[in-house]
């Protein structure tokens, strides 16, 4: 039996396939099993973080030195990929982590843009999003924060604007479509579209013949289950 | 050669209501506590603050004290959320100049480098360039034609920064891995005051070069403070007191306020935590 949890992982894990030599960054625990495993199988170049200010290998030796000062640079040397959180993302990929309700006096206040700008418009960008919501998935973003396509081409900002894919707790999500908004690339195991398109706050692009998520190999179920999370926190993000 | 140490209260007593103060380190990451502490027992008020911010933004938030934040977050990190930070926002206490966390570290550049301001290739699209009106942008003059933000450099009256290791002169020397910017806080202020875990005579020759951050030329004060970053992180001095955080975020300010800021000195707040810490047991 494989988790919904266990698929999230292999989803995020997907994100940094193909990628290279390049930091992959996650800020949550079931998109750093995904960095993690995607270096431990098919991604092995990937570098990592301890989440202070150094390089790690896979057991935690360091490997180099990362203060937030050459993170930065990491990051508009296009040489990492990030996945963020959103506490809310659009059709286009505008994402909002700064606050809900009207900026100048908000209804809750967040973390505060932080780094989504910088992200954005300089290096690879996914997200992660383990409870997939119409409040989160909206209409309309209240403080954009990470960049999204149609932001990005309006300020002539589109150089190195690339976005990943939007994996959450139901699929995983992309902007292969004419107009890049957002579309359901694939189903996790178990979910059917109508739970998802009741889950969006958005029209979502979804195309004839929807695809599953791929199923983990069983070296990469070892790995997630043995290696990377023997506590289970997987579950206790993604509670399904 | 000038023997720059003082107390807090000296560096305080610098300071004026309506100031621009940087304060240094990271989140609830070796910040200058006791400093923040020292200008919450005066009357100083009307400041704008520039931070990475963390609880020494909550701290001046929670007591009033700041007119406008320059700021790109305000998190206690294992806590992500800063409860009275988020309290000032949400009842419009103070002005905001939100910038992302590049454009901040560009702005102290170009204020330590005497520069009106830098390109940064960050904020473009984003909903910072709406909520600051203010920002501008600059086209490069080279083939490419790009259009870059031109970040405002961030020049202070006064930053607070917090070390592991200072000498009299104002030298001072980080022992953890992350040097945040408190090397540029210090050379984008006017004035620069350094507290430390540990006042020394001199270094030693055998020091690691690169530990010594800061240099006395930027620096203004320097004040021994013993667990002077408490309750964030100094490592390798101490860790994070998460104990003591996880009460900050969820006592009201006045309880709070009552029991570890009415003291008269340093000494009393230190001692009221440690009345706290033995009541755990």
């Amino acid at each position: 039996m494989i988790s919904r949890s266990e698929y999230c992982v292999v989803a995020c894990a997907e994100a940094w396939r193909d990628n290279g030599e390049v930091l992959a960054a996650a800020m949550a625990p079931v998109s750093t099993f995904g960095a993690r495993l995607a270096k431990r199988s098919f991604a092995p170049d990937l570098l990592l973080t301890d989440g202070e200010a150094m390089l790690v290998g896979l057991d935690g030796e360091p490997e180099g030195w990362l203060p937030y000062r050459r993170h930065l640079t990491m990051v508009t040397g296009g040489k990492r990929h990030v996945m963020m959180g959103a506490s809310q993302i659009d059709r286009h990929g505008n994402q909002n982590i700064s606050c809900i309700g009207d900026w100048s006096r908000p209804a809750r206040q967040l973390l505060g843009v932080r780094g989504a700008p910088v992200n954005t418009l300089n290096n690879p960008v996914s997200y992660w999003i383990p409870k997939h919501s119409p409040r989160v998935f909206v209409e309309r973003v209240d403080m954009v924060s990470g960049v999204g396509h149609d932001r990005a081409a309006a300020a002539g900002a589109t150089r190195f604007h690339r976005l990943g894919r939007v994996v959450s707790d139901l699929g995983v999500l992309d902007f292969e479509t004419p107009d890049r908004s957002m579309r359901l690339a694939s189903l996790h195991p178990g979910v059917t579209v109508d739970q998802v398109r009741a889950a969006t706050g958005f029209d979502l692009v979804i195309g004839e013949n929807v695809p599953y998520t791929r199923e983990p190999t069983g070296e990469e179920l070892r790995l997630i289950r043995e290696v990377l999370d023997p506590e289970g926190l997987r579950d206790r993000e993604v509670r399904v | 050669m000038t023997d720059k140490t003082m107390t807090p209260e000296e560096v305080v007593g610098r300071l004026r209501s309506g100031m621009t103060l940087g304060i240094g380190g990271w989140g609830s990451r070796r910040k200058p506590m006791a400093l923040v502490r020292a200008l919450l027992r005066s009357e100083i008020t009307d400041l704008t603050v520039v931070s990475y911010g963390g609880p020494d933004v909550g701290l001046l938030a929670a007591a009033g004290r700041i007119r406008k934040l320059v700021a790109a977050f305000v998190t206690l990190d294992s806590i992500p959320l800063e409860p009275h930070f988020r309290a000032a926002r949400e009842s419009g206490a103070f002005a905001l100049t939100e910038l992302d966390e590049a454009m901040f570290m560009w702005g102290l550049h170009a204020a330590a480098n005497r520069l009106p301001f830098m390109p940064v290739r960050a904020g473009l699209g984003s909903d910072v360039m709406t909520v600051n009106a203010g920002l501008r942008t600059v086209t490069s003059p080279y083939e490419d034609g790009e259009t870059f933000v031109a970040v405002p450099a961030l020049r202070m009256d006064a930053a607070f920064v917090h070390l592991n290791r200072a000498d009299r002169l104002g030298n001072g020397q980080y022992l953890g891995p992350d040097p945040y910017f408190d090397d540029l806080f210090c050379e984008a202020a006017d004035t620069a005051y350094v507290s430390c875990e540990q006042l020394v005579d001199r270094f030693a020759r055998d020091t690691a070069p690169q530990s010594l951050l800061v240099s006395r030329h930027s620096v203004t004060g320097v004040v021994e403070t013993p667990n002077g970053a408490h309750f964030t992180s100094c490592v390798p001095d101490h860790d994070r007191d998460e104990p003591f955080q996880k009460m900050y975020a969820t006592t009201p300010w006045p309880a709070f306020a009552e029991r570890f800021l009415s003291g008269k000195s340093e000494d009393d707040y230190q001692q009221a935590v440690r009345a706290w810490h033995e009541e755990l047991r």
